[in-house]
């Protein structure tokens, strides 16, 4: 039988009725339909049990109790704990994008060891005995040289274990080189020194202050515990407190405030003791605190009076001597007043002598260790570790002098100048620095003086990052011993920056760690037990865990439970001495540093005409610029006034720009002392004329692609300004010149 | 100006003036003859290749990781389905066990059955989760809730699972090679034919038993041509007649409610 056109019509006919008549049509159509509406290559999320786990932020210093949300073995939300003491279910926006540190591409899985040049950013991937063995056999050499000293630590944290047992490896090794990263707290911590003698970090009762003076600090910027800040804020407003906000640019805190003063930058400490003057000579001060607790007021007094009349004032600062005048008044007759100070978010720490000045205005309203004012809060106190028995080799090495000279004669104050390193590596041949740890902080990017620091860099053979992610100061490493991150380890957070009760935060593992990281306390362990005695005696612990349960004892477990600790019926200057002073009583003139004390303005770097313009700072909450960078859900709220591609705009005021001949968006040179950058300008009339406001904690090259490469470093423009007083890095700005292009 | 249609009738006509030159009278019968067996080859073919190969080109089959034995451990435990598929605690039902689970009995293996040894050794000792096959696993697009339907409405896990509490050994798992998903939820019969409640899985499965508990409820009072015709308006626009939403056992709205 032939099959001709008709048969073959005939036989698709029959097919197709076949078919038809068959599922194959329905059902494909079916699967389609399900296969379009669940397209698998879309992902999709893992179920599984849901879960919380109360942990501690450790993004920045504020010390927040954060809920992470878990579904199976996943973190996929990370909230503020309800009714946790500093930040009561509030979370800020980097709090809040921790996952993407936790899961981005920024990590760094495994040790590393560097294959090409310095900086290059070619890795061999190690195993974690090489690379343990590889510090041990360099600090082995230099220990046995007698070079210990020359191992330096740079840390952003230091109360807690981790940083504690840093600090300890460094002494059983013969090093007193602990750095801790800079901050106001350098300064805080300084003035309660001197000024009520006694060890405390600064705390502020903030949610009970009734009138604020903010000296520049950006309380919606992320100064202190940025959360906290910010409900503290939220309850002025409703409570009808008032806060004058002092800074020569109109920052979001000076936008909300109900008063902004655009003080000549860096006089700020002038309009302090203009205040303090107005104060004292209508004797407005509190009698009952100033003549039972106080002493030097009359020689402080005089100074105040002779030197910093309103006139006087105005003519420095540049307000008006009658709105000084009248905020004294309104200062000095609330119940609550609070004076505030460390610009911005106050990542540096700025001079002694503006920190007093504004010590001291609390002070004359008795605002000290009061409701509503400033506490000495105590350091911790559960580490009570036995002391470390040292060697000849070790006492030899802590018999040297520090690197960055902190405690010396010259800055006999000062704990820690990390600003003064970089010069001193670079003055001295060989380096002072043979070994360089560095410890949850980016110096590498945080430092000013961007060339010199790199000249430092160069001179020290071997530096070693402990970091988590890939930033700037771990691709200029040589090796990588990668810390588990926040979410996935043990640690005590001993401190949150301004909270006026002693307390202690514990990170706990939220999730397993996702790489091949190890706890920094347990290679510091494992690098002294491999070191042997005497540096191994130090550490009578199998690991950091066991470190911790030591610690901690039967405290762990309810640390653990709750995720926090607070003394919150702690009550300052009741059950033990106040003030520790020779004296007993609070100073307004420290003997120790009473002509330097007085100096109340630091003057920025740079000379005119060759740099007509001031540069200066200025941190947002929408930009992290310590340790952490950027994450993309952050950089993502950037507005285009501040960073549009990858060009970085500066705040000029219209005045300046027009004499310049710049307008809106133009492209311009920015110059100062300490390098150049091409910039964009934006005309903001919130700023005063004659200054450039550049944003801080843009301009990094490592991260991801989403911060990688997108603005100008600020700190590579600025360089330190070394406080005469206290030696501490006083820059609030430098310099500049901004030019056509 | 000449249309298509022009041109057609003109070929029609063409057609017809060679036709009886061609349509010899002995050839019609052995014509349409031949015309008729293509047309059942092509029946027969397609509906062999519709019926039979299809479904089995469709189907790719798979082994479970372990043979399971239901049966045994359900006499074994206390509370049937849910020692081992419970509800957690905030209501979620946990599916398939973890292996932290079977861990609570199985940390040694407590008899020399060669698939516990092997579960013991390839995963209690490596902790590794299992990667069962899920016959029941329903497209990413549905939201189903076991509390609903188990702790609300009281229904019987084998209503929709059916006796797999009684099953021995595991069965093949089918998977779908398009969608991905198991056999189970079209139903074994390619036709869609159930006999059983848990034949099969799909979105007309769950209306069924829907649109049945609100006839049930809302069609009392109602004269019987009456309620056929508003049971028809209650399937296609839920909620329309008497306010009463998709769900009647919870008063949920539409679509959402099993849609994501």
């Amino acid at each position: 039988m032939k099959m001709d056109r008709r048969s073959f019509l005939s036989f698709l006919i029959g097919g197709a009725a076949g078919t038809t008549l068959s599922p194959l049509p329905w059902k494909l159509t079916d699967d389609l339909a399900i296969w379009s509406q669940n397209w698998p290559w879309t992902p999709v999320p893992a179920g599984g049990e849901v879960t919380f786990v109360e942990t501690t932020c450790m993004l920045c210093p504020g010390g927040c109790g954060v809920t992470v949300r878990k579904v199976g073995d996943r973190a996929v939300k990370i909230e503020g704990t309800p009714g946790h003491p500093v930040n009561d279910g509030g979370i800020c926006i980097l709090g809040l994008s921790g996952l993407q540190l936790l899961y981005g591409p920024t990590r760094v899985p495994a040790p590393l060891r560097r294959a090409g040049g310095r900086g290059e950013n070619h890795w061999e991937k190690i195993s974690w005995d090489d690379a343990l063995a590889l510090v041990v056999e360099k600090l082995a050499a230099l220990r046995e040289n007698r070079l210990s000293h020359t191992l330096a630590c740079i840390s952003g944290t230091d109360g807690g274990t981790v940083g504690r047992l840093m600090e300890r490896f460094l002494t059983a090794y013969g090093s007193p080189n602990f750095i801790r990263t800079p901050s106001m707290r350098d300064a805080y911590e300084m003035t309660l020194h001197l000024m009520q003698g006694v060890q405390a970090s600064a705390g502020f009762d903030v949610e009970n202050a009734d009138f604020i003076l903010s000296f520049g600090s950006g309380i919606l910027e992320g100064w202190g515990s940025p959360v906290r800040m910010f409900r503290a804020h939220s309850a002025w407003k409703e409570k009808g407190v008032k806060v004058v906000q002092i800074e020569p640019r109109l920052s979001n805190t000076a936008a909300k405030s109900d008063k902004w003063l655009p003080v000549n930058p860096g006089t700020e400490a002038v309009l302090a003791l203009g205040l303090a003057h107005v104060i004292l000579k209508e004797s407005l001060h509190r009698k009952e605190f100033v003549d039972f607790y106080a002493s030097g007021l009359d020689r402080w007094k005089n100074e105040v009076i002779s030197k910093w009349t309103p006139e006087q004032v105005e003519a420095v600062t540049g307000i008006d001597k009658s709105t000084t005048v009248a905020l004294a008044r309104s200062f000095a007759r609330a119940d609550h007043p609070l004076a505030l100070c460390g610009r911005g978010k106050g990542s540096t720490p700025g001079s002694i002598g503006e920190f007093m000045a504004v010590h001291a205005l609390n002070a004359l309203v008795g605002n000290i260790n009061r409701k509503g004012g400033v506490w000495a809060v105590p350091g911790p106190d559960y580490i009570r570790w036995p002391e470390v028995e040292m060697d000849a080799t070790a006492a030899a090495g802590m018999q040297q002098p520090r690197i960055d000279g902190a405690g010396t004669e010259k800055y006999i104050f000062a704990r820690h100048l990390l600003h003064r390193v970089p010069e001193m590596v670079t003055a001295a041949d060989p380096s002072l620095v043979q070994a360089l740890f560095i410890l949850e902080a980016n110096p590498y990017y945080t430092l000013s003086d961007s060339a010199l620091l790199k000249k430092a860099w160069d001179k020290i053979p071997f530096i070693v990052s402990f970091s988590s992610f890939m930033d700037e100061t771990a691709q200029n490493a040589d090796l990588i011993l990668p810390n588990h991150m926040y979410l996935e380890r043990y640690e005590d957070v001993s401190y949150a920056e301004g909270f006026n009760k002693p307390y202690i935060g514990l990170a706990k593992p939220v999730i397993h760690p996702q790489f091949s990281t190890m706890h920094a306390g347990d290679v510091i362990l494992r690098l002294a037990k491999a070191l042997g005695d005497p540096v191994q005696k130090a550490f009578p612990w199998e690991d950091y865990e066991g470190c911790l349960d030591d610690t901690f004892g039967d405290a762990l477990e309810t640390l653990r439970e709750t995720g926090y600790r607070v003394e919150a019926d702690f009550a300052p200057g009741s059950g033990y001495p106040v003030f520790e002073t020779a004296s007993g009583r609070f100073e307004f003139i420290p003997e120790e540093i009473r002509d330097a004390g007085m100096q109340a303005m630091v003057q920025p770097q740079g000379e005119e005409p060759a740099f007509p313009l001031i540069l200066i700072p200025f941190d947002s909450q929408r930009l992290a610029n310590g340790y952490i960078g950027d994450p993309p859900f952050v950089i993502k709220t950037v507005p285009d006034t501040v960073l549009k591609g990858d060009a970085l705009f500066v705040e000029v005021h219209p005045e300046t720009a027009k004499a310049i001949g710049l307008s809106e968006g133009r492209a311009a040179l920015l110059a100062t002392p300490k390098g150049q950058a091409r910039v964009r300008v934006h005309l903001f009339e919130g700023i005063m004329p004659g200054l450039v406001g550049i944003p801080t904690g843009l301009g990094h090259q490592a991260y991801d692609g989403y911060l990688a490469g997108k603005g100008v470093n600020a700190n590579a423009l600025m360089g330190p300004v070394e406080d005469g007083a206290s030696g501490l890095n006083a820059a609030w700005g430098i310099r500049a010149k901004l030019s056509r292009v | 100006m000449s249309t298509n249609d022009d041109k057609a009738k003109a070929d029609a006509l063409t057609d017809t003036g060679k036709q009886p030159e061609q349509d010899k009278p002995e050839k019609g019968n052995g014509a349409s003859g031949s015309i008729l067996f293509f047309f059942l080859v092509g029946l027969i073919a397609s509906l062999l290749v519709g019926w039979v190969v299809f479904p089995e080109l469709l189907y790719s089959k798979k082994k479970q990781p372990i043979d399971f034995n239901h049966a045994l451990h359900v006499d074994m435990v206390d509370e049937g389905c849910e020692s081992c598929h419970f509800f957690r605690e905030d209501g979620s039902f946990s599916g398939v066990p973890e292996l932290a689970q079977c861990i609570e009995c199985h940390e040694e293996a407590q008899t020399d059955h060669p698939e516990e040894i092997k579960f013991v050794t390839q995963y209690v000792e490596k902790y590794r989760e299992v990667p069962w096959l899920v016959y029941s696993r329903q497209p990413n697009c549905v939201f189903f809730s076991h509390a609903a339907h188990v702790r609300l409405a009281e229904m019987d896990c084998v209503t929709c699972h059916g006796p797999i509490g009684e099953s021995t050994h595991s069965r093949i798992y089918e998977e779908n090679r398009i969608t991905g998903l198991s056999r189970d939820i079209w139903g074994r019969n390619i036709a869609g034919i159930k006999r059983n409640s848990w034949d099969r899985m799909k979105m007309d499965d769950c209306a069924e038993c829907h649109a049945e508990a609100a006839t049930k409820t809302a069609s009392e009072g109602e004269a019987p041509i009456e309620g056929f015709f508003n049971n028809i308006i209650r399937i296609a626009f839920p909620g329309s007649l008497s306010g009463r939403k998709s769900s009647v056992q919870t008063q949920n709205e539409a679509c959402f409610v099993c849609h994501k």
